[in-house]
């Protein structure tokens, strides 16, 4: 008895130590293409030409990035698609609770057909808008404007499907409270319950800004010159520009690409986690 | 639900939203189903043409063809993010540092701009200067790269899709195996269940909704393939990578042919209600599933 148990406890430790082996070669997978993205922005065209499956540059060059920065003013797509990402999650965060407020708390005729509406519109994609939106904003000299790539998102229909759900957990006798101290309508939506959705804001915030951010679709059907391109364009770019594909310098310009959206997970692993799972 | 204070405040509540809304998304396909009975090149004024748009797609086979691919991609991209996501997720389903950095590693790609993964794997997939693209080169598949062979590209598109959205499914998975009570295993346990036995008569059947979700979820994400096609192959090699919507952008963008284009949104957005429907469908499951336990 005793020698099958330690028998059983051995191969349990070898099935776990198996399993963990093969965790490690699938974090390997996922993570080493980053490592290798990184390494590779080190290394010079001469490292390309004489090794080009080297591991490690010759030596740790910045020369990558400062060719990035030379070919493209990438501060000003850095500061476009930050200023892009952050007005649409703001301005869809002021947008949603005073609409999830009205659908979920007021009552009046033609609710059912308001809630209607912005559920449909969880039905539609970009994919599906851009031609007619991009002929309407042409005709009034819209494109290759701010305005262009943040107003037709301004309005969230999954943001306000969010505010709403949650705002059918907070009791009547809140609300009605506030209102017999005076408050006003807009003191209740932003003062009052804004800050009681702070977890489904935060959600919001972090789904529509990784989102926008990393958007390629809409900035590209949007925009002809360099005045509001962001960042995952000019990056594509990149590789498009010059001849010959210098892969150094496409992976420093992707290494300045994919690190905020890195930081913001890292910072918000949990609740990006959370956010994404809540939403099956 | 309360009175409103101002029979004016509702209306006024969700005016900026639902103007929005329907200015940018409902308006646009009503605009584009209207589009689609013209022949137009912006250049010289829309011709009305009545069906021909339609009849024109599928009698030149581009429909088909455009549907064929879209489905081929779309079919390798579930069938392995979802197994791969799957086997993850019970893998990593106990609590720990260890599996905890394994799952934020599968998951990080999800969020890195497909932009990022689409450069970062045409490198990698090279065939002289990427690793992966040798390796492949030296099985003798793909020597002069695999996104430049018309019989490799798509698999190699829908490979790297396949290693972005795994994190994905993983996350949906993983939530839904820590909704199954923990008793179901031990009743099975007593019962003499093996971990095989444990699987089938446990976890498949009490996960299905998750299963179905995570399946049409994944199919809508496929079906929306844009990006990974622009940056890595521009449809080609020989047009072997024409998914449905970098067809309609090549007809809008490159062809001027926004009769056709729009024809092609409003099929393609046809298909997209079926398989919305059908992740309502699943969603349903899941909640019904959900009251049962």
């Amino acid at each position: 008895m005793a020698v099958g148990s330690e028998a059983a406890s051995v191969s349990s430790a070898v099935r776990r130590w198996t399993l963990n082996l093969v965790l490690l070669a699938v974090a390997l997978v996922w993570l080493g293409p980053y490592v290798w993205m990184v390494l590779g922005s080190f290394k010079t065209l001469s490292d390309f030409l004489q090794a080009p499956l080297a591991p490690l540059p010759s030596s740790f060059q910045l020369g990558a990035y400062r060719s990035v920065f030379q070919a493209i003013p990438i501060g000003r797509y850095l500061l476009n698609s930050t200023v892009m990402a952050l007005l649409i999650a703001a301005i869809q965060i002021g947008l949603a609770l005073p609409a999830g407020y009205a659908l979920a708390k007021l009552r009046f005729v033609g609710r059912p057909m308001a809630f209607v509406t912005v559920m449909a519109c969880l039905l539609i994609p970009a994919q599906v808008t851009f031609v007619p939106v991009f002929l309407m904003l042409a005709k009034v000299g819209l494109v290759n404007t701010m305005t262009a790539l943040v107003l037709p998102f301004g309005a969230s229909a999954l943001g306000t499907f969010m505010v709403r759900q949650a705002l059918l957990y907070v009791p009547d006798e809140l609300i009605e409270a506030a209102r017999m101290d005076g408050a006003s309508e807009l003191t209740i939506i932003y003062r009052l319950l804004g800050p009681m959705l702070v977890p489904t804001l935060v959600s919001l915030f972090l789904l529509s800004f990784v989102f926008h951010w990393n958007d390629y679709f809409w900035p590209l059907v949007m925009t002809t010159d360099e005045t509001v391109r962001t960042m995952p364009l000019a990056v594509a770019l990149l590789r498009e520009q010059g001849t010959g594909v210098r892969w150094h310098i496409v992976m420093a310009g992707n290494v300045i690409l994919s690190a905020p959206a890195l930081a913001v997970f890292a910072l918000a692993q949990k609740h990006l986690l959370r956010a994404v799972a809540a939403r099956r | 639900m309360l009175r409103p204070r101002n029979r004016a405040h509702p209306y006024l509540m969700l005016a900026p939203t639902l103007v929005l809304l329907v200015v940018f998304f409902i308006l646009p396909l009503g605009v584009a189903g209207y589009r689609s009975a013209f022949s137009w090149d912006l250049l010289t004024p829309p011709r009305y043409v009545g069906a021909s748009n339609y009849t024109r797609l599928f009698a030149s086979g581009e429909l088909l063809r455009t549907l064929g691919t879209t489905l081929t991609f779309s079919l390798v991209v579930v069938i392995g993010s979802m197994l791969l996501g799957l086997l993850l997720a019970m893998a990593v389903n106990r609590p720990g540092k260890f599996v905890g950095f394994i799952r934020a590693s599968v998951f990080s790609a999800y969020v890195v701009s497909w932009v990022s993964v689409a450069l970062l794997w045409m490198w990698l997939l090279d065939a002289n200067a990427g690793v992966v693209g040798r390796m492949f080169a030296r099985l003798g598949i793909g020597e002069s790269g695999l996104l430049a062979g018309p019989s490799t590209a798509l698999y190699a598109l829908a490979g790297v899709t396949v290693w972005k959205i795994t994190g994905y499914s993983m996350v949906i998975f993983l939530a839904g195996l820590q909704d199954i009570p923990g008793e179901m295993y031990e009743a099975a346990a007593l019962d003499g269940a093996g971990s095989w036995g444990r699987f089938w008569n446990v976890t498949w059947p009490l996960l299905r909704p998750t299963t179905a979700f995570v399946g049409t979820s994944s199919l809508i994400i496929s079906f929306q393939a844009f990006d990974v096609v622009r940056v890595m192959t521009q449809g080609g090699p020989a047009g072997s990578t024409s998914v449905f919507v970098y067809a309609i952008y090549e007809h809008v963008f490159l062809n001027f042919r926004l009769g056709r284009a729009s024809a092609m949104v409003i099929v393609f957005f046809c298909l997209l209600m079926m398989l919305t429907l059908l992740q309502l469908w699943a969603w349903r499951l899941g909640q019904r599933g959900f009251r049962e336990r």
